[in-house]
């Protein structure tokens, strides 16, 4: 009886049940993921490392969050990289005895522009959208599919 | 099933002929030789009903329907919400204004807890005056009573979960009734709250108790009120012998079964119809400083509110507690007090007046509180006024708890969205997010003043970057998902203390991916004043995140 009575529920609420718990891969989040790049053009020493300041949308709540990413110079265009690991994630840090990008979990490592040189991550350190707005360095920030040769955004 | 259960009814082995026709009743015999769900269907549904399939005994069967279904949408809420006082408001709010069906799912949680009332008195009224309790059913009618209880129970725990102005106040006033009970009340009223005022400790209980403790006992109780009724039969009509039924009898399959699962199903649309058009109200948070708020409890406990109006002084104990506990103690005891195999109503006119008269005497007072509130004009007038900011604030869009308020884990804010009620909130919680360094008292920064301070925190703060804590620990020791926040861990841990922690971390700090520190002599300094300095933000902390950090070389 009580299975009889718990399948009939089910059928009935199986729809709306199914939107509400399934909700997060609907949501689409209207905030705005362009940070500027806050740096005085006399301190720029390569690779830069920024925080950028976004807020961003935590369920319920709002957080402020400080992602990392490195700013490349060459000529007078700037470039900008995010220091997520394309592996499996980990921060990369520089390394400046080696010259290189490090990344401490697995040891992968990237050239200062960002290419990978040796260990398990697949493709270079991402690049992230820049453009130029008032005089100031904009990022648009993303995080991409870990441990993919391409580089794909993800939510 | 209709053409399963039939085709097992005779035995597997006696059926092999017929079983290797249909593979589907192959399918069938081979789980029932493993199972025996064949013997387990046809005990369910062969019950004899003496005196057939009736209406009347749809009941209890759509309080099981409801209550799965209050369990399948009580789930459905506690995937998003969050029991605590600052954030339990919002999560809901969430759950209402954002999340996919979330309102209607929310409306038919509670929806559903009006209607398991409602269809409970039904089951109540109907067995009473059919004297169903007669005939060695006496357990079985007193797990039905304190089923009922636990019920009420759900019913009141869970209006305040949500902590908005309604349910906060019905808390409230519930909690301080349970304070009257002699001698154990006060107690009582201190465990129920989890101290003398209603806060973040009364949400985790009565959390607690709605979510684990009573469905527990109602899962527990309602499997022995099922078993105990099948053990005893149903009793059937009122000139049915409670003992030896004489009246020949139907099997509960197939008609008692339709009946009951159109009556259920009705039920569900009725409760799916509300949902979708006429939504549960959500209203402003909790409130406790707003003394000119008028509760109201749920309609269920109208009668019970009105009643203790009439109740004064040294009587109060008599009118909230003891003719309650006598009408109770009278209810569970009836099977004991009403003997003898006589059922119908007419011929027992001592309890089904009894009864009669107390469910007349709760109506009238219900419709006594209601008419009170109406007749007078000024409280009409408030409690129009609280439903329509309830309707708007329920129609304002949603606004997130915001990071400066909950990571900061600032008291300040809470006290200040309470103490200048829920209007100012989304004010409040603007200006804090465009200047998170406003709410940082200025009293604070007048230790790091200092002019040697303030230098020794900078280096340490380019320290602590140059190391590369920030990846895990945020910027200005904020906290990532990564590793937790350091704000405020000066009022933990001494300078010295840090600096060996940091030297040698314990196991844990190991496990969540912190290494030992290894630094000049020189740096040490900087760093552990710059650690112990953070504070709720780290605009603060290094007086100078405007500034742009350059990479460590």
């Amino acid at each position: 009886m009580i299975g009889l009575v718990s399948t009939f529920v089910g059928a009935l609420l199986s729809v709306p049940v199914l939107r509400y718990i399934l909700y997060p891969l609907t949501a689409r989040s209207d905030e705005s993921d362009w940070a500027e790049a806050r740096f005085a053009a006399s301190e720029i020493q390569m690779p830069l490392r920024l925080t950028l300041d976004l807020r961003q949308r935590d369920g319920w709540r709002e957080v402020d969050s400080h992602p990392v990413v490195y700013i490349l110079k060459t000529g007078d265009q700037f470039r900008a990289m995010s220091a997520i690991c394309p592996h499996l994630g980990c921060t990369v840090s520089w390394d400046m005895g080696r010259e290189q990008f490090v990344c401490p979990c697995h040891a992968g490592a990237f050239s200062p522009d960002g290419v990978n040189l040796s260990g398990p991550p697949p493709r270079p350190l991402d690049a992230l959208e820049t453009r130029m707005a008032d005089g100031k360095l904009m990022v648009r920030y993303q995080n991409f599919r870990p441990d993919t040769r391409r580089k794909e955004a993800t939510l | 099933l209709k053409g399963q259960v039939p085709a097992s009814a005779s035995n597997s082995k006696s059926d092999d002929g017929r079983a290797k026709s249909s593979s589907g009743a192959r399918c069938w015999n081979w789980i029932d030789q493993r199972t025996g769900v064949d013997r387990i269907l046809r005990h369910s549904l062969d019950e004899p009903i003496p005196g057939g399939a009736r209406f009347a005994y749809v009941f209890g069967s759509a309080l099981l329907f409801i209550f799965v279904s209050q369990v399948v949408t009580g789930i459905c809420m506690a995937l998003y919400y969050v029991p605590a006082p600052t954030i339990a408001h919002v999560s809901v709010d969430y759950i209402v204004k954002e999340v996919a069906a979330g309102s209607f799912l929310r409306g038919l949680h509670s929806y559903g807890s009006s209607a398991m009332i409602i269809v409970l008195l039904m089951h109540f009224a109907q067995t009473f005056f059919y004297g169903s309790y007669k005939g060695k059913r006496e357990i079985l009618w007193m797990s039905g009573v304190v089923l009922a209880l636990l019920v009420f129970g759900m019913a009141f725990t869970g209006s305040l979960l949500p902590w908005d102005q309604k349910g906060f106040f019905a808390g409230s006033v519930g909690s301080d009734i349970v304070g009257q009970v002699p001698l154990i009340g006060e107690g009582l009223r201190l465990l129920l709250r989890g101290g003398a005022r209603m806060g973040a400790l009364t949400l985790s209980r009565f959390y607690v108790l709605h979510v684990f403790i009573f469905p527990a006992f109602v899962f527990f109780l309602a499997a022995i009120h099922i078993a105990l009724f099948r053990k005893a039969g149903p009793a059937g009509p009122i000139h049915e012998d409670p003992v030896r039924p004489v009246l020949s009898a139907e099997a509960f399959y197939p008609r008692q079964v339709l009946i009951d699962m159109g009556f259920a199903l009705l039920v569900m649309v009725v409760l799916g119809v509300l949902s979708h058009f006429v939504p549960i109200m959500l209203g402003p948070e909790a409130n406790p400083a707003d003394s000119a708020y008028l509760p109201r409890p749920e309609w269920y406990f109208l009668p019970m509110f009105q009643w203790l109006k009439y109740w004064e002084g040294e009587l109060t104990v008599i009118g909230i507690f003891v003719i309650p506990s006598i009408l109770l103690g009278l209810l569970f005891l009836m099977p004991f007090l009403d003997r003898g195999t006589e059922r119908r109503p007419w011929r027992r006119l001592v309890p089904v007046g009894g009864l009669f008269i107390v469910l007349v005497g709760l109506l009238w007072l219900g419709m006594m509180s209601r008419r009170a509130d109406s007749r007078d004009s000024a409280i009409a007038a408030r409690i129009a006024r609280q439903k329509q900011q309830e309707i708007l604030y329920f129609h304002s869009p949603f606004q997130p708890n915001s990071a400066s308020t909950f990571v900061a884990g600032d008291q300040n804010i809470g006290l200040d969205r309470t103490a200048t009620g829920p209007v100012a909130a989304p004010i409040l919680s603007d200006s804090s997010r465009s200047k998170a360094s406003a709410i940082v008292p200025a009293d604070r920064s007048v230790a790091t003043s200092d002019r040697r301070m303030a230098d020794l925190t900078n280096q340490g703060e380019k320290i602590y970057q140059s190391y590369g804590c920030d990846n895990c620990h945020g910027k200005g020791g904020a906290g990532t998902s990564q590793a937790s926040s350091l704000i405020e861990i000066g009022r933990q841990l001494s300078a010295s203390q840090l600096t060996s922690l940091l030297e040698n971390p314990t196991d844990a700090m190991v496990a969540g991916g912190m290494p030992p520190v290894a630094l000049n002599d020189n740096e040490w300094t900087p760093l552990v004043t710059f650690l112990r300095n953070l504070k709720r933000s780290g605009v603060e902390a290094g007086g100078n995140s405007t500034t742009p950090v350059p990479n460590p070389q």
